[in-house]
């Protein structure tokens, strides 16, 4: 059953496999943008996803709400827009926000809301900005639903930098941004934007590993409010943070004329060093100092090496993350089996994929099977017959898998982990050896205590 | 549109489930979006389940919404019939597939043509029904398409036990403490000499439910699953139910003595007067706490009590008849089955409270300021703002309201566990008032600093404040500021403290 091959494999399957909702994505966005209500346009099946999935945040005043759909919004007995007027007006009244997310859902795409017709109206009336994002699960997984928002958030862009009118608006920060794109234009002629969400200190972390090269970014999408969206001129540089972001990355060469650098993404040292170097070869930089670095780090989580050396591995996949984790992984030193995934955007991960080819051969080990639209039964049937030393799965096959003698890593905790660039790579072993260590320490309960028969 | 941040019970889709996958080898397959089965986290999280959760989707994507599912559900069903080999696959709808308006009657219908097991279309609307209302009639759906069928092939068993018999009806997979209810009410029915014919949904296979006639009569521990069933089975068989909670010693005896009266309808005579005395008085410690001097204390103590239907009757029960407590008001998230609820805590409390909006509930407990909270884990949080401590009595709940340890709330057990969660919330309580009384931490600030109000406290008054224990500190600052206003006086004096004592 596996391909042994000298190529990737690519296949498809049923799409039958369990992830979150793509409307999950609020839960971190609206954290990173913080002058922002999300308001998600949908029914209790998304509040009590929302609720449950995202514990105990619900309690923290989260700026985020349902509207919740009742029968005679489904049947148009209520006006859409009078009904999302009455709802924003009580938002903007009680929270003040500076900009608001609607998300839309699988209810209405299928009732047909027409979203995108109703915020510029609503936009100019109650002097708020609506940002529509369709994070709906007919279309789209998991982290796609931050892709969407930031396809979204791309139009609003500024084209050229201009000097607010409203005084009240954060001089200081607009300052900051004036005085870093002076520097820009100093230093590189062509700005650079990153983008993808990550929490502020990584971002910071990442800036500043480009600065040493001399490369300055000119701004970040989503920045932390919405008000300091990055300037984005025709020909500007772009370039992504996350394998889940294509329609971003669509949106920002389509229709706002941007310069996509394709490049590996910042997981893990390899990833991190190879995604610098992309960047300086476009900027006709060359980079100091990066090897030693890479070696440094790979150094420091010896220990870890040495714990996940010859272990196999299955992504079940459910988060878009799993091809730069195989990579990384792989070149830690582990055999990687399968590589589910969601969605495979060829193109946008091309260098991604490359890099995966290169590592597979400089560690001389199997090529994996990338497999889209993964089937979940079809996997836990292969699964039982590889019996991977560490399986990569949703929450909703851990324990069972356990149950069954089989280690798992839930695959959520990658999304909402610091796994990005090159300090972040102990925290990624971490994850990964964790159930590694803890059964070891188990060992001496009888594994018998707790696992079940697996049903033949 | 409504807007809203938190729900206390679920959409329908999880109440069919939770049937669904409470019972043996019965399948579910969801006609739902990528996403949206998030129920197979919650039970492989929450009852830390070793098995998969028997659920899949067949996933509506954008091809359906343009061409139809045509033969995706049908051939997803058959795909189940063989790998996993169920007795029943119950087809479910969920929002999406609701507004989608496909004839998932005739899918379920085409599908068990071909399968060797049975295929149920559940029966629930999405926008009219929630989580609790759709597993109640799932579970009676079921029973009676087993029973129905059983009927006509003459399977039916009608025959009684030889001895009297039972059998519970609505203990059901993520249920609050459902497990360690059903140990207790296994116990409590051995000990009346009562053997247990069946127990659904959680553990049986539908091909048993044609034995649930056997059974000399039904008992319903939960009012919020399985009274549909109860209903139809007395109707169609003749059969006598017991909808008592048994939760708390007063209902435990109102339990008893229905089971008595019904065994004395079936001309089956027994008297278990003993049993109650011998049970009250040593098995469950409960009724000698209530008597204990440690129970004194909490006499007129002030609580309020939010939850489900069974639950939150039962507590308000306990504490006001069983321990003294001053329940100041009751309430509960189940709209829907207000008649029933009214009436069984009319006399407990003046105030009874329907709603399903937990700022509401929030509002209420903040102006009324109990000494305890006890409600679902949103009050708790809510208690956690607000400093008052709260025992977790109904869902929703968290993975720590399914605890390892035996904690029924039903039966004699049940009595202790509730005993010491009642008393636990009110000492943690009085800890804390006790330590701020002599001192031990200093943090609650001064009248002026959080005195919103434009009422003016004198220096002297201010002292005289702070020598009132903390407990009643806000009661006293809250009460002097409402008299002071209404006697429209600008500036409290000690004077006025006094006078606002003597008057309110």
């Amino acid at each position: 059953m596996m391909n042994i091959t000298d190529q990737l494999t690519f296949e498809c399957e049923t799409g039958n496999y369990h992830t979150f909702c793509p409307i999950s994505c609020v839960s971190w966005l609206y954290q990173k943008i913080k002058d922002s209500f999300f308001l998600v346009i949908g029914t209790k099946t998304c509040g009590y996803f929302l609720q449950n999935a995202m514990g105990v945040m619900i309690f923290a005043e989260p700026r985020y709400a349902m509207a919740e759909l009742e029968e005679a919004d489904i049947s148009a007995q209520l006006s859409d827009y009078g009904e999302l007027k009455r709802l924003c007006l009580q938002i903007k009244r009680d929270r003040h926000p500076g900009v608001i997310f609607w998300i839309g859902t699988c209810t209405t795409e299928i009732i047909k809301m027409d979203l995108e017709g109703l915020a510029p109206r609503l936009e100019a009336e109650i002097g708020v900005p609506i940002v529509v994002a369709r994070a709906n699960g007919l279309d789209y997984a998991f982290t796609q639903g931050e892709d969407t928002v930031l396809a979204s958030m791309a139009q609003r862009c500024p084209r050229k930098l201009v000097v607010s009118k409203n005084p009240t608006s954060n001089m200081d920060s607009w300052m900051s941004r004036k005085k870093k794109i002076r520097n820009t234009i100093q230093k590189s002629s062509v700005p650079l934007i990153v983008f993808g969400s990550l929490t502020d200190s990584i971002a910071d972390q990442l800036s500043s590993e480009l600065e040493t090269q001399g490369i300055y970014v000119s701004g970040w999408l989503p920045s932390k409010n919405y008000a300091d969206l990055p300037v984005i001129q025709e020909g500007s540089y772009v370039v992504g943070v996350n394998p889940f972001l294509s329609r971003t990355a669509t949106a920002l060469m389509r229709r706002r004329k941007a310069k996509l650098i394709s490049a590996p993404f910042p997981i893990g040292p390899d990833g991190t060093k190879a995604w610098i170097e992309k960047i300086c070869s476009i900027f006709n930089v060359t980079p100091k100092g990066l090897q030693h670095r890479e070696e440094k780090v790979w150094n420091n989580v010896s220990d870890y090496l040495e714990l996940v050396h010859g272990k196999s591995v299955f992504f079940m996949g459910d988060n878009l993350l799993e091809i730069s984790l195989a990579r990384f992984l792989i070149r830690c030193g582990m055999v990687v089996y399968e590589i589910g995934i969601p969605y495979m955007d060829k193109r946008y991960q091309a260098a991604e994929l490359e890099l995966l080819e290169k590592t597979c051969r400089y560690m001389d080990t199997m090529l994996p099977v990338i497999v889209e639209k993964p089937d979940n039964y079809n996997q836990l049937e292969r699964i039982h017959e590889l019996k991977p030393d560490l399986v990569i799965t949703g929450m909703a096959y851990a324990n069972p898998l356990e149950a069954r003698g089989i280690n798992t890593k839930w695959s959520v905790e990658f999304t909402f982990s610091q796994i990005h660039g090159f300090m972040n790579t102990k925290e990624i072993l971490q994850l990964v050896t964790k159930p590694l260590i803890r059964n070891t320490t188990l060992k001496n309960l009888s594994p018998a205590l707790y696992t079940t028969q697996i049903k033949s | 549109m409504k807007l809203a941040y938190w729900m206390y019970a679920g959409p329908a889709h999880i109440g069919t489930l939770r049937i669904a996958s409470s019972f043996n080898n019965v399948h579910a397959i969801m006609h739902a979006p990528l996403g949206d089965d998030y129920f197979n986290v919650m039970r492989s999280m929450l009852e830390r389940e070793r098995d998969f959760t028997p659920v899949t989707a067949s996933i509506v994507d954008r091809h359906v919404l343009a061409r139809g599912s045509r033969e995706k559900v049908v051939n997803n069903i058959l795909r189940k019939d063989k790998e996993e080999r169920p007795d029943l696959i119950v087809l479910t709808p969920t929002c999406t597939s609701s507004i989608l308006q496909e004839d998932l009657h005739n899918f379920a219908y085409r599908a068990s043509l071909e399968s060797s097991a049975d295929v149920l279309l559940a029966d629930v609307n999405h926008y009219r029904v929630n989580e609790l209302q759709a597993s109640d009639r799932t579970l009676e759906q079921i029973v009676r398409f087993y029973l129905e069928k059983a009927c006509k092939k003459k399977t039916v068993h009608f025959k009684k036990t030889l001895k009297p018999s039972v059998n519970i009806i609505g203990v059901v997979g993520l249920g609050f403490h459902n497990q360690h209810d059903l140990s207790e009410l296994r116990r409590l029915f051995g000990d009346l000499n009562i053997s247990i014919n069946l127990v659904i949904p959680e553990g049986s296979s539908v091909h048993d439910l044609c034995d649930l006639p056997c059974a000399w009569f039904n008992c319903v521990p939960y009012r919020e699953v399985g009274m549909l069933t109860a209903q139809y089975l007395q109707k169609e068989f003749n059969m006598p139910f017991v909808d008592v909670t048994p939760m708390g010693l007063m209902k435990i005896t109102n339990f008893i003595r229905q089971v008595e009266n019904v065994l004395g309808t079936l001309e089956y005579s027994v008297n278990y007067d003993m049993y109650i005395d011998t049970q009250t008085r040593f098995i469950s410690q409960s009724a000698w706490f209530s008597r204990s001097i440690d129970c004194q204390n909490l006499t007129g103590k002030t609580a309020v009590v939010f939850g489900d239907l069974t639950h939150a009757s039962s507590m308000a029960r306990i504490l006001h008849s069983e321990m003294g407590v001053n329940v100041k008001w009751v309430g509960t998230y189940c709209k829907y089955d207000a008649e029933w609820f009214r009436n069984e805590v009319s006399d407990i409390s003046k105030k009874i409270v329907f709603s399903e909006d937990h700022a509401v509930i929030a509002k209420l407990i903040k102006e009324t300021d109990p000494a305890v909270i006890f409600g679902t884990q949103m009050e708790r949080h809510i208690g956690k703002k607000l400093g008052i401590p709260c025992g977790v009595i109904s869902s929703p709940v968290h993975i720590q309201n399914f605890p390892l340890s035996y904690r029924p709330f039903l039966g004699y057990e049940g009595t202790n566990q509730i005993a010491d969660l009642i008393y636990n919330s009110f000492t943690l309580g009085m800890e804390d008032h006790l330590l701020d009384l002599f001192g031990g931490h200093d943090v609650l600030s001064s009248p002026q600093a959080d005195n919103i109000s434009s009422i003016k406290w004198s220096q002297e008054a201010i002292l005289e404040l702070n020598k009132i224990p903390g407990f009643v500190r806000k009661t006293v600052k809250k009460n002097t500021e409402f008299f002071a206003s209404q006697q429209l006086i600008d500036v409290i004096t000690v004077e006025t403290m006094y006078l606002a004592k003597e008057k309110l």
